[in-house]
């Protein structure tokens, strides 16, 4: 393997984990809140690049395009937790669980009947030709997708240690029992954790799209592999996700470039590695104080 | 008081639910509510058709991955419904063409079929789709006797030759085959290979692999892709190491537009040449300028405007071109041309032999010189597609344009 | 007392259910039902195993359809490859399929939470991978074909009615044998841990062992149902058996209430009859078209809201919590703070 190909490997597999790293803190922002592993994840994703095509051809420009479904997908995710979620806090964590598979039918489902079976493309959001580097190539939309993946990282943990919202969320995650008693509003919380997500999935939906395409489809492969990526990085930490979509990332790559056949197992043989040797994840669980 | 609002939403999810499924007649509606369809008067010459109608099932993934495909084809059945009872009916009796969708799933795809064979009592099935979900409901064909004409192109559906099952896509050992002829003229001997990893994809790289050889031409690099991947990059940065004079992409959409957009930003070079899996606008639309340049050998569907008078095909072609697009407001596919020509060749049939299966069967297997859509098919008992690599041409995308390729 | 109580109810249940078996069978001959019941037997017997696993020792897995994918391959290979005899082949794969199931188990189980749902789904989706891309052995995704049929003392199973006969006194079998696990020692184990992992172990359980050997005979019970699913079906490819599968699997055990061995039963029935009644619903009406998927999902997350321990409720168990199995009922708590 020479460099220009190594190079070229790990741009791919960068671009992709930064992906896989937004997906993953979105199941996190979740998991942290309320213990559920939640399967709309992915949906949440697609809807957002389904919804930028959608408003690009309603002739938006492609700015509002693209942030605009993240403010939708915010309103999609509360819905969820308020209708689907909250009714059931007795229930027990499976069932909730089990309700958000039926939530993930519905969206594909209902994404079917709007968008139709094909795929759609998206414009890039700076228009030109691929950069040269060092006998690789990068596409000006990876750029993109890494900028707003560090930012949307930033953005979280500065959202989690300096804002009021974000430090209730956190002490509702470590003992929502004890953050009642303080005068936190935990359903209120928690329904802006499944907003957050919704939100985050779908600002990966947008900036993913362009790169390759979206259906109503796409959602679950992206959810499996951030899925992966969170328990890699230690489930419910939001550094670890970053850290463990990127490696991710870089893992199927470099794999896809040996062996494409198998690339997608990478993910999972990845996942029991992890499991059997160290299963905290790399930067150790989040949050959540059952876990510990 | 936190229940209420979700209660009312919830009680109003249900009550949509409930009253879909009770206007459905669930769960066993009686089976006289179905009425036999009443052709409009528009064409005063015909008698319309009357008495009991003429139950032909169909099966296709109208959902699920093989969507894409399944969903032109069940247009295409619904025209030939249409088409067939406006113009007198199969021997002066209605058809009635039921649809069932298998999800493209196995287990729903046998269900229907039994569905299909033992409630609906219909005297032939048409489709599936896909071939997993066609192989999966061969057996349940078999031991009901009924004829079962696939939409689907694997070469296991039809070789060794199974009694009751027959075929109108053509198998890729065709569009290969076509494919080398192509190559060969070109003097390109050196490719490289990367294909999806679905059926669909799998299959062309093994027919590949085995009529390479024969053809002088050497696979120096093969790679998968899955269908739902979102990045081709690495496999293709491996193709590129190789230095291929050509690069074949074997796979459905929208894996090839992704493969023909990370090309031409790789700067990778080289002639791209493709299957028949991307003959659809779709592929131009998704690919967008990438599309241009691609060569692949496409059923004579794409160019039939371009085609000479003489070519035999050309009548039907423009006939399936312009009802499609009068009915739906968008041009046909390829896909949908194998339901036609399924549905034609068992209209065809039912007109000669009646609807007993066993008789059905035989004058399906007799049919020859049927001009269809996807080719010209000249069925045997030991040939249940009928099909030779004449169906294929090979066509390249110019300015977004299907035009056939020198 | 209880001893005695249960054992009728036990006794009253299966006779009842082996009535109900008999009646179908002799009473109904179209095939599409008969074909549907068979399904629904197939899928039973895996959710039966899953319905342990979770409502047993708290547990959830997303691979199961990777262990009844296994069953099926095996069973496709060592016939058609080797010719071995189908049921000879059934009992390699079972073995090799529980084998594989209790290397996973072991290092997952040890650990508290929801790591061998993390594992299965890995494990799940490595073994759908090797399905398709393994072609040297499974032929990729276009799958094996002609897989011969089991035949029972010379008589060929070939058909719905006889593989019926076949496929339902092996559920009645497997419900009877695993009400009498829940009545066992290991079952009394699996109970506690249900209730309380902690004072389980601190009566002299062991817990990872009481939860890795209900783990491996669920995965045995999904590999014996793939390897009836391949002689009955003759062909098997990799489709049926993705991530989608272990997901409806999980739903079936959870819409029928996994307390009880014949919870998993009814999910699996409710599931089957709802999907052919959407599809049927389809084909009959223009505008149900493309909804039956809505409204398969809409109908599950109503039902869950409403009834989320399940339609067949275990009769003892009234008023405890549904189950506290880890992380510990993260719910409760606020659901009292709600209330005052």
């Amino acid at each position: 393997m020479h460099g220009p190909e190594l190079l070229q490997y790990l741009i791919t597999g960068l671009t992709q984990g930064a992906i896989y790293a937004l997906v993953a803190a979105g199941f996190n922002l979740v998991y942290a809140a309320t213990g559920i592993i939640n399967f709309a994840q992915g949906e949440f994703v697609m809807l957002g690049g389904l919804l930028a095509v959608t408003f690009v051809a309603w002739h938006m420009p492609l700015a509002a395009a693209v942030l605009l479904p993240i403010l939708v997908v915010m309103a999609v995710g509360a819905a969820v937790h308020w209708f689907a979620i909250r009714p059931l806090r007795r229930a027990h964590v499976v069932t909730l669980i089990m309700i958000t598979i039926g939530v993930s039918v519905v969206l594909r489902g209902a994404a079917r009947l709007i968008w139709g079976a094909d795929s759609h493309p998206l414009p890039p959001f700076t228009p030109g030709d691929s950069i040269g580097l060092g006998g690789a190539t990068v596409q000006p939309q990876s750029l993109w997708i890494v900028g707003v993946t560090a930012v949307a990282g930033v953005a979280l943990a500065l959202f989690f240690r300096r804002t009021l919202m974000g430090r209730a969320m956190v002490a509702c995650a470590l003992n929502s029992r004890a953050a009642r008693l303080a005068g936190i509003r935990v359903d209120r919380m928690n329904m802006w954790a499944f907003a957050f997500a919704g939100g985050i999935g779908a600002l990966a939906g947008s900036v993913l799209t362009p790169m390759t395409f979206t259906s109503y489809d796409v959602g679950t492969l992206l959810a499996l592999k951030g899925f992966c990526a969170a328990v890699l990085g230690g489930i419910g930490n939001n550094m670890g996700a970053v850290l463990g979509g990127l490696i991710l990332g870089v893992v199927e790559s470099l794999g896809a470039g040996m062996f494409s056949g198998y690339k997608d197992a990478f993910a999972f043989v990845v996942l029991l590695l992890v499991l059997f040797l160290r299963p905290a994840g790399l930067l150790g669980v989040g949050l959540r104080r059952d876990d510990q | 008081m936190y229940w209420s609002t979700s209660r009312v939403v919830v009680v109003v999810l249900v009550c949509l639910v409930g009253v879909a499924l009770i206007a459905s007649g669930c769960p066993k509606p009686p089976a006289p509510v179905v009425t036999p369809p009443i052709p409009p008067p528009t064409q005063p010459a015909v008698t319309p058709p009357s008495g009991e109608p003429i139950k032909v099932g169909a099966i296709f993934s109208v959902t699920g991955p093989g969507a894409p495909l399944g969903t032109p084809e069940k247009e295409t059945v619904a025209l030939v419904e249409k088409m067939v009872n406006d113009s007198g009916g199969i021997n002066g009796r209605p058809l009635e063409i039921i649809v069932a969708d298998d999800q493209s799933d196995e287990n729903q795809a046998l269900a229907a079929a039994k569905r299909l064979i033992d409630r609906d009592k219909v005297v032939v099935v048409v489709g599936p789709t896909i071939s997993g979900t066609s192989l999966a409901i061969i057996k349940t064909f078999e031991d009901a006797k009924l004829p079962l004409v696939s939409c689907a192109a694997s070469i296991k559906i039809t070789q060794p030759v199974k009694e009751w099952v027959f075929s109108t896509a053509q198998p890729d050992t065709l569009a290969v085959a076509r494919l080398m002829e192509y190559l060969k003229a070109k003097k390109i001997s050196k490719i490289a290979v990367v294909f999806d990893s679905n059926a669909f994809g799998k299959s062309g790289m093994d027919v590949l692999e085995k009529q390479a050889p024969d053809s002088g031409v050497t696979i120096v690099a093969k790679e998968s892709f899955g269908s739902k991947d979102t990045t081709v990059s690495s496999q293709l940065t491996k193709l590129k190491s190789a230095k291929p004079e050509a690069v074949i992409c074997w796979g459905t959409n929208p894996g090839p537009a992704v493969v023909a957009k990370e090309m031409k930003q790789m700067k990778f070079d080289v002639p791209l040449f493709m299957s028949h899996g991307i003959a659809n606008r779709k592929f131009i639309e998704l690919a967008g300028d990438a599309a241009n340049g691609v060569v692949f050998p496409a059923g004579k569907l794409l160019v039939a405007e371009t085609l000479p008078a003489s070519e035999p095909q050309k009548q039907v072609l423009l006939d399936y071109t312009k009802a499609f697009n009068d009915k739906y407001q968008k041009g046909p596919d390829t896909f949908g041309g194998h339901a036609w020509d399924a549905m034609q060749l068992t209209v065809q049939a039912l007109k000669d032999a009646g609807t007993d299966p066993t008789k059905l069967r035989a004058a399906i297997e007799k049919t020859t010189k049927f001009v269809g859509v996807t080719g010209i098919f000249n069925l045997s008992a030991t040939d249940h597609n009928g099909l030779t690599k004449d169906s294929f041409v090979m066509v390249t995308i110019k300015d977004g344009n299907w035009v056939l390729a020198e | 007392m209880r001893g005695g109580g249960w054992a009728r109810s036990r006794i009253l249940g299966l006779t009842l259910f082996a009535a109900a078996i008999f009646t179908f069978g002799l009473t109904v001959h179209s095939g599409y039902l008969l074909g549907m019941a068979v399904l629904i037997a197939l899928h039973a017997l895996v959710a039966l195993g899953l319905g342990l696993l979770m409502g047993w020792a708290g547990q959830i897995s997303l691979g199961h359809a990777g262990f009844y994918g296994l069953g099926a391959y095996a069973s496709a290979i060592l016939t058609t490859r080797f010719g071995l005899n189908p049921w000879l082949a059934l009992v390699l794969g079972a073995v090799g399929t529980g084998l594989i199931a209790f290397a996973v188990g072991k290092p997952t189980l040890r650990l508290r939470g929801h790591y061998l749902a993390m594992g299965t789904l890995g494990l799940g989706l490595i073994i759908w991978t090797v399905f398709n891309q393994a072609a040297t052995w499974t032929e990729g995704p276009s799958g094996i074909r002609d897989i011969p049929v089991l035949s029972l003392g010379g008589l060929a199973l070939d058909n719905d009615q006889r593989f019926y006969w076949l496929i339902w006194p092996v559920v009645l079998v497997a419900v009877m044998l695993a009400g009498n696990l829940i009545n066992s020692r290991m079952g009394r184990a699996l109970r506690a841990l249900g209730e309380n992992e902690g004072a389980a172990a601190a009566a002299g359980v062991d817990v990872a062992r009481a939860k890795l050997g209900v783990f491996t005979l669920s995965a045995v019970l999904a590999s014996i149902a793939g390897s009836f699913y391949a002689h009955y079906v003759t062909f098997v490819n990799p489709s049926p058996f993705g991530f989608a599968l272990s997901i409806q699997l999980m739903t079936m055990v959870v819409v029928g209430g996994e307390m009880t061995v014949w919870g998993p039963l009814v999910g699996a029935g409710v599931l089957t009859v709802l999907h052919q009644v959407l599809a049927i619903s389809a084909q009959r009406i223009p505008a149900m078209e493309g909804l039956e998927v809505v409204a398969y999902g809409a109908v599950l997350v109503i039902f869950l809201l409403f009834r989320p321990q399940g339609l067949v409720a275990p009769l003892r168990r009234r008023g405890a919590p549904p189950r506290a199995a880890e992380p510990p009922a993260p719910r409760a708590d606020e659901v009292v703070g709600e209330a005052s």
